[in-house]
C-alpha cells in the first residue's frame, strides 16, 4: 500500500485534530500532528510514568520495610530517577567478549520499543487516545507486550552468562505458560463487551460503577483476579520474578548489562506495569469513567455542544472534562501498580516448577471454566449492551426493566456493592498500616526511645 | 437522542460497524521510539568512557574465572511446557474474533440458532478438541517435574 494511502486512510479525525486544523486535516497535517504529539507529549509522558514508577517502587519498599526510601534528590526524593538516569548515561557501555555482538545490542531495543508502543491505544480519555481507531486495540497491546518478552529472552541468551541463561529459560517458560490464562481472562471481558476497541470499551462502561465490566457478572469479577495474577507473571513481577531473582541468579537476564542498556530493561518493566494496569482498567474497571458516571453523562453533551458551535468556551469545557477523565484513568492504573508493588514486598518467591504447574494445573482449568460460565451467563441473563446515557439511564431501574434487563441490573448492583465494599476495606487496611507504620518508624528512628512516657535512657535500658 | 451520536469520533464508533483502522501513526510511533532509544545509546557511547580490557570483558561468574561454556543442554521440562503452550495459544488467537461477536450474536435473537446458543456450541466443540490434548498430556505425566 502506498504511503499516501496509509496516511490518508484514517477515518474520522480526533477531537484535538479538529480543534487545531478545522474539520478534516490534510494527510500531511495529520502526519505532522502525529509526529509532534509523539515527540512532545508521548515520549515525555511515558518516560515520566516509568521514572515515577521506579521512584515510587523504592518509596513503597522503604515504607513497607520501615525505612524512609529515597529522600535526598529533590522534594521527597522525586528526582532520584532523573539523577540515576543521568548517572547511567555517563557510564561505560560494556559488552562481554563471549556475548553475541549483534543480539546483545539488539535486546534492549526489543524490550524498550514494545513497552512504548503499547501506550498507543490506552484510552486515557474519550478524546485523548493516540490511536482511537484501532479496532484490535486489546489484541495489539497483548501482541506488543509479548515482543517485549522476546527482548528479555534474547538478552539472557546473548549474554552467554550462566546466570543470564537460567533467567532467560525461566522467563521463556513462565511467559508461555501464563499467556494462556491471561488471554482467556481477557476473552471473558471481551465477550461481555463485544469489542476490542479500547475507546469503545470505555464508552460502554460510562454509566457508573454497576456498568463496569468487572461487575457485569460473577465470571468477569473472577476473571479480573485471574488476569491480575497472570499479568504479574507475564511481566515478571514478584512473586513471579524468577527471571531476575536477585538472591539466586545475581541479576538474572540482565547480569551482563550496564549503563543505559541496563536502564532500558527497567524502563520497559515499569512502563509495562502501567500498561497492564491500563488494560485492566479499561477492560474491567471502567476506563476513564468515574464511579458515578458523571464523565460518561457530561461528555456526549459537551461534545455535541462543541460540534454544534465550535467556540472557545465549549471547546475548553470539553478539554477540561477530558483532563478529568485522564486523571481518573491514571489514578486507577496507579492503584493497580501500587498493588503490584505491595505484593512484591510482601510475598516470597516460589520455585520454578511450582510457578509453572500452578499455572497449568490451576489457573488454566479455572480460566476455561470462567470462559464457559461467562458464555452461559450471557445466554441466560440478558444484559444491557447499549450505550449508557444515550439509549437508557443507567441509574434508573425502570429503564432496565423496560428493556427486560431487570435481572442484570440487580446482579450488577449487588456485585458493584460487594466490589465497592472490598475496595473500601483495602483502603482502610492501607490507611491503618500507614498510620501504625509511622508510629513504628518514629520509635525506631527516635534517638531517645520512649517507653511508657519515660525515656529509656533514664530507666537505664 | 440520535443527534448526540453524530458528534465525537468515539460516538461515531458506536454506530455498529467498527471504523477503519489506521496503521500509519503506529508505524510512526514505533520509529520514533526506536529513534529515541538509538539516540540515547549513541549519546551514552559518546559521553561515557570506553576503557576496556581482558579482565573487564570477561563473563561475570561471581568473581571466579568462568568454568566451561554456557551453551549446554537444558532440562527437557522447559521444552514440554512450550509445547503445551503451542496447543493453547493458537486456540486463544482463534477465540478472539469469536468473543468479539458473541455479545452481538446473543443480542440478535433468532429462532434458528437458539439466540446465540449455536455460537456457544461451536466454541465448546473447538475447546473440547483441545482439552483432549490437555488431558492426554496430563495423563502422560507431562505436568510432573520430577
Amino acid at each position: 500500500m502506498p504511503l499516501a494511502t496509509l496516511i490518508s486512510d484514517v477515518g474520522a479525525p480526533s477531537f484535538m485534530e479538529r480543534v487545531i486544523f478545522g474539520h478534516s486535516p490534510l494527510p500531511w497535517q495529520a502526519a505532522l500532528y502525529d509526529c509532534v504529539l509523539v515527540a512532545a507529549v508521548f515520549l515525555p509522558a511515558v518516560s515520566l510514568i516509568a521514572m515515577f514508577g521506579i521512584w515510587w517502587e523504592r518509596k513503597v519498599a522503604g515504607h513497607i520495610q520501615s525505612r524512609i526510601g529515597p529522600n535526598r534528590v529533590g522534594p521527597f526524593g522525586l528526582l532520584q530517577s532523573v539523577a540515576d538516569g543521568l548517572k547511567l548515561l555517563l557510564k561505560e557501555d560494556l559488552r562481554p567478549r563471549d556475548a553475541d555482538p549483534v543480539l546483545f545490542r539488539l535486546a534492549p531495543y526489543l524490550a524498550f520499543t514494545p513497552a512504548f508502543a503499547a501506550f498507543l491505544v490506552l484510552p486515557f480519555a474519550p478524546d485523548f487516545t493516540f490511536e482511537p481507531r484501532l479496532n484490535v486495540g486489546v489484541f495489539w497491546v497483548l501482541a506488543v507486550l509479548s515482543v517485549e518478552v522476546m527482548g528479555v529472552i534474547l538478552a539472557g541468551w546473548a549474554s552467554n552468562n550462566k546466570w543470564s541463561v537460567y533467567g532467560a529459560m525461566r522467563e521463556a517458560c513462565q511467559m508461555v505458560s501464563y499467556e494462556i490464562p491471561l488471554g482467556i481472562a481477557i476473552l471473558v471481558g471481551v465477550m461481555a463487551a463485544g469489542t476490542l476497541n479500547m475507546v469503545k470499551l470505555g464508552v460502554l462502561q460510562s454509566g457508573g460503577l454497576h456498568t463496569w465490566l468487572i461487575f457485569r457478572n460473577p465470571f468477569t469479577l473472577l476473571a479480573f483476579f485471574v488476569y491480575f495474577v497472570a499479568s504479574l507473571a507475564s511481566n515478571k513481577r514478584a512473586p513471579f520474578d524468577l527471571p531476575e531473582s536477585e538472591s539466586e541468579l545475581v541479576a538474572g537476564f540482565h547480569t551482563e548489562y550496564s549503563g543505559l542498556r541496563f536502564s532500558f530493561f527497567f524502563f520497559a518493566e515499569y512502563a509495562a506495569m502501567f500498561v497492564i494496569g491500563g488494560i485492566q482498567t479499561s477492560l474491567f474497571l471502567g476506563g476513564w469513567n468515574d464511579p458515578l458516571g458523571l464523565i460518561g453523562y457530561l461528555h456526549p453533551r459537551l461534545a455535541q455542544a462543541w460540534a454544534a458551535h465550535p467556540s472557545m468556551t465549549s471547546g475548553l469545557w470539553l478539554f477540561v472534562l477530558n483532563c478529568a477523565a485522564v486523571g481518573m484513568f491514571v489514578l486507577k492504573c496507579l492503584s493497580i501498580v501500587f498493588v503490584q508493588m505491595w505484593l512484591r514486598w510482601t510475598l516470597p518467591r516460589p520455585r520454578i516448577d511450582q510457578v509453572l504447574y500452578a499455572c497449568i494445573k490451576v489457573l488454566l482449568p479455572l480460566s476455561c471454566v470462567l470462559l464457559l460460565g461467562a458464555a452461559l451467563w450471557q445466554l441466560l441473563v440478558p444484559e444491557m449492551a447499549l450505550q449508557p446515557w444515550a439509549q437508557y439511564r443507567p441509574w434508573n431501574p425502570g429503564d432496565w426493566s423496560a428493556h427486560g434487563r431487570l435481572a442484570a441490573f440487580v446482579v450488577q448492583c449487588v456485585l458493584a456493592m460487594v466490589g465497592a465494599g472490598a475496595f473500601m476495606a483495602v483502603i482502610g487496611w492501607v490507611a491503618y498500616a500507614w498510620m501504625t507504620g509511622r508510629k513504628i518508624k518514629q520509635r525506631l528512628t527516635d534517638p531517645a526511645p520512649i517507653a511508657d512516657g519515660v525515656p529509656l535512657a533514664a530507666v537505664g535500658a | 437522542m440520535n443527534g448526540l451520536l453524530t458528534s465525537g469520533y468515539f460516538l461515531l464508533a458506536d454506530q455498529g460497524a467498527d471504523p477503519k483502522s489506521s496503521w500509519a501513526p503506529i508505524v510512526l510511533l514505533i520509529l520514533i521510539a526506536v529513534g529515541f532509544a538509538v539516540v540515547n545509546i549513541a549519546a551514552s557511547l559518546i559521553i561515557g568512557p570506553s576503557r576496556t580490557g581482558p579482565g573487564k570483558e570477561q563473563t561475570y561468574e561471581s568473581g571466579m574465572v568462568p568454568i566451561g561454556d554456557t551453551r549446554r543442554r537444558f532440562n527437557v521440562r522447559f521444552y514440554i511446557v512450550a509445547m503445551i503452550f503451542l496447543v493453547f495459544d493458537v486456540e486463544i488467537v482463534f477465540l478472539y474474533p469469536w468473543a468479539a461477536i458473541f455479545a452481538k450474536g446473543v443480542a440478535q435473537k433468532s429462532g434458528s440458532d437458539f439466540g446465540g446458543g449455536m455460537l456457544l456450541v461451536e466454541m465448546l466443540i473447538f475447546v473440547a478438541i483441545l482439552l483432549v490434548a490437555y488431558f492426554y498430556a496430563w495423563g502422560k505425566g507431562v505436568f510432573r517435574w520430577d
